[in-house]
């Protein structure tokens, strides 16, 4: 730990600060703190002039940030631990730099690397998805092969699933994403600045809130702005009612994949009701136009504060009847309870976040750990659910429902008013880094950028929970039957789009 | 059993009598923006040049509905004295011209095709394909099916296979590795078939223009006959272009 360097949530540090090691140290140093329990929060390879970078974001109780020089080829940390996994995925999709020894090392989204190195996965990106990839696959006159997608049977977000079964039993799945790639990252780096909070709003819609509070949070650390107590209470309301609204809305889809229909009706409705007060608070359903770099473009005024607790005051109890519907049906719970089960060290050894990594046992929640906003002075939650089952993970967003409510009502009885938004176009600190952890509703988000000597910015990298949770779905599975799919699938919920950038 | 009872009393009926009764949205809702022509060259000038999504056409003052996102920074800006957004949802419109704007839309009903409204007006079924949607539209055409829209009262549905269905809509701003499946959904739906571009991706890449990853407007691949602009649309919008474009 002697080489890296302590930080905080949202510090802007200057570049130069960041120890810069050589490769073998550096690998050393984030396998010795992975191996002790440590988690990766970001690792990516960055272009600096001419040079080749990386660059590692660790959490332990803090946060520790560390560089090196890239070699085109290296040897992989994953190799040693699972942990570096998708993130060497991404450093040889996005650069062309390959990690050797890499158990698995495929493309993450398909597309061509930045620097125009040869592709180490050998495609030619004319030819449509997935190109030169095989999937992995199991021999045998009993086995089968499953594919689902891109396109699925539903209004959902496009994704390629691979099965390979015994019967109904689920021997492996392989889930090959990408489909949604828009080139986020590389966006960011070229557009004005006005159009950076639009597109972090969109980087998953369901996430508006969580991504553009990520990003906000950084832009200001880089430019300097103090956001005002008032701003930060509607900033964490918001984040808030984002984590009830899509809490809800899954719950009900899970009753509906148990057979039980009458919750998904309700749920459905329900959800809206939130999303319909994240309009009385922003003008828009998800919340977009609300968080901008400075503080919130809307006040909470007399009016808007009585019609939240109104409305939340109407709603609270009919939420918790339907929940108590659901988790008491002895059908429902034959279908959640042993289903989908990850184990606590699996967990542990992928690094999995959100309700799906407190559903095994592993508590960390960025809202306790990296506190943002108010959420230093509210209270956390704390869950005894560790069997990392459907059931473990439904029961988590159920109790998170409520805990945001409390949140929501605290936060309401404050009486300061969020300052005036005055949009501008702010200058950044040239030749500096930022990370921002935020805990938005499926798990930590979080954005990090650097900025070049102009104060440009040199490289934007997002991490999604997701990018985290998928494996631990196709972990889910093993073992299970295939017609489990779809409620191991919903207990997760993961982003396609958020994954995909 | 006794606790399904309960809550569906506790429930009761919910579903809206949209069209046959208005909707009232909430004064903060951002729908339809309204431009004063009057507003000063400089205000309007401020406006375009700050837009993040180049939506707003200072010589002509109209805003282009199929890339705004509704963000509020030029009624912020102007203090609403160049544009206001209205609460007006009712935004669907047949050609992506009509959706340059000063706030005056043609009615939707009679610019759609006669042929649609005969063969899809009284049953319509859809095949929805989120092509590098943020799972904003995606989430605000899901809730069509929720009590409260109740899409289906219409003999409107979205259904699992493009075989069953009469056309396809289509969200996202149609990534480069979304494009042959969009290609392939639609050529598998059976003609006549209508094409439905909903958000201000699939109509002009919404927040993602200039993005080398994606197409960016549906109709440079497939002729589009309905455009949903919004960001996303809200379901009202939706409900209401679809009622008045079919029925």
């Amino acid at each position: 730990m002697a080489e890296l360097l302590e930080i905080k949530n949202n510090e802007r540090v200057q570049r130069v600060h960041i120890p810069h090691l050589g490769f073998a140290d550096f690998r050393q140093e984030l396998i010795d703190f992975a191996g002790a329990g440590g988690q990766v929060v970001q690792f990516f390879a960055y272009a600096d002039g001419s040079a080749l970078k990386m660059l590692a974001v660790l959490r332990s109780e803090k946060l520790y940030v560390v560089g090196c020089d890239a070699p085109d080829n290296f040897a992989s940390l994953t190799a040693e631990l699972e942990k570096f996994h998708m993130f060497e995925r991404e450093i040889g999709e996005q650069y062309g730099l390959k990690a050797e020894g890499h158990p698995w090392l495929k493309m993450v989204r398909y597309h061509a690397n930045y620097t125009g190195k040869r592709d180490i996965f050998a495609n030619d990106y004319n030819q449509t998805i997935p190109g030169n990839y095989s999937y992995f696959k199991v021999d045998g006159e009993a086995v089968h092969e499953v594919a689902v997608g891109p396109v699925h049977a539903g209004i959902i977000e496009p994704g390629h699933f691979r099965f390979q079964c015994c019967g109904e039993r689920v021997f492996h799945l392989e889930i090959q994403l990408g489909y949604q790639h828009r080139g986020v990252e590389k966006l960011l780096q070229k557009v004005p600045f006005k159009r950076l909070p639009v597109i972090a709003e969109t980087i998953a819609g369901d996430t508006t809130i969580g991504h553009g509070l990520c990003q906000a949070q950084a832009l200001e650390s880089l430019a300097g702005l103090k956001v005002d107590e008032g701003s930060s209470s509607v900033r964490s309301i918001a984040l808030e009612l984002e984590r009830i609204a899509n809490h809800i809305g899954d719950l009900g889809a899970l009753s509906l994949d148990a057979a039980f229909n009458p919750p998904a009706a309700y749920f459905g409705r329900i959800r809206g009701d939130y999303l319909n007060l994240s309009q009385i608070l922003a003008g828009n359903r998800f919340g977009r136009g609300l968080v901008r770099p400075g503080g919130v473009t809307k006040i909470m005024g007399v009016e808007q504060r009585q019609l939240l607790s109104d409305k939340l005051a109407e709603l609270t109890p009919e939420v918790e009847h339907v929940n108590d519907l659901i988790f008491s049906a002895p059908s429902v719970l034959a279908r959640f309870e042993n289903t989908g089960t990850v184990s606590a060290a699996d967990a542990e050894k992928l690094g999995l976040v959100g309700y799906a990594g407190r559903a095994c046992g592993l508590a960390y929640d960025a809202r306790v750990s990296f506190p943002t906003e108010s959420y230093a002075d509210l209270p956390a939650n704390t869950s005894l659910e560790s069997d990392g089952d459907v059931w473990a993970r439904a029961q988590i967003r159920r109790e998170e429902i409520s805990h945001s409510t409390t949140l929501i009502r605290t936060l309401l009885e404050k009486s300061e008013n969020a300052a005036v938004y005055l949009p501008e176009i702010p200058n950044l600190a040239p030749a500096a880094f930022v990370v921002s952890l935020n805990e938005a509703w499926r798990g930590e988000v979080s954005h990090c950028i650097l900025t070049d000597d102009d104060g440009q910015i040199l490289r934007y990298k997002i991490k999604d929970p997701s990018f985290h949770n998928w494996i631990g779905l196709a972990l889910a599975l093993r073992d299970e039957g295939i017609s489990d799919f779809p409620i191991c699938n919903k207990s997760f919920n993961l982003s396609y789009c958020g994954f995909d950038l | 059993m006794f606790k399904v009872i309960k809550n569906r009393l506790e429930q009761g009926y919910r579903t809206s009598k949209y069209p046959k009764e208005t909707i009232n949205l909430y004064k903060r809702f951002r729908g339809l923006p309204k431009v004063d022509r009057n507003c000063s060259e400089d205000l309007v000038q401020r406006c375009a040049a700050a837009c993040p999504q180049e939506a707003i056409d200072s010589a002509t003052r109209q805003i282009d509905l199929g890339r705004c996102v509704f963000c509020g920074l030029c009624e912020t800006l102007s203090e609403g004295l160049f544009v206001s957004f209205t609460q007006d949802f009712e935004m669907g419109t047949a050609q992506r011209q009509d959706l340059f704007t000063q706030g005056d839309l043609p009615a939707l009903a009679e610019h759609s095709q006669k042929h649609f409204k005969k063969l899809f007006g009284r049953s319509l079924q859809l095949r929805q394909i989120s092509a590098g949607g943020c799972n904003a539209c995606e989430a605000d055409t899901n809730v069509l099916n929720t009590p409260f829209f109740d899409l289906s009262r219409f003999g409107i549905q979205f259904v699992a296979s493009p075989r069953h269905a009469d056309g396809i809509h289509v969200t996202g701003p149609i990534t480069k590795n979304m494009r042959q499946a969009t290609l392939s959904t639609y050529e598998a739906v059976p003609s006549p078939k209508v094409v439905i571009a909903s958000g201000a991706c699939a109509i002009s890449g919404g927040p993602f223009f200039g993005s080398d990853e994606i197409v960016g407007d549906l109709n440079s691949l497939i002729p589009v006959d309905l455009y949903i602009p919004g960001c996303p649309p809200h379901p009202l919008t939706t409900l209401h272009a679809l009622l008045n474009y079919f029925k």
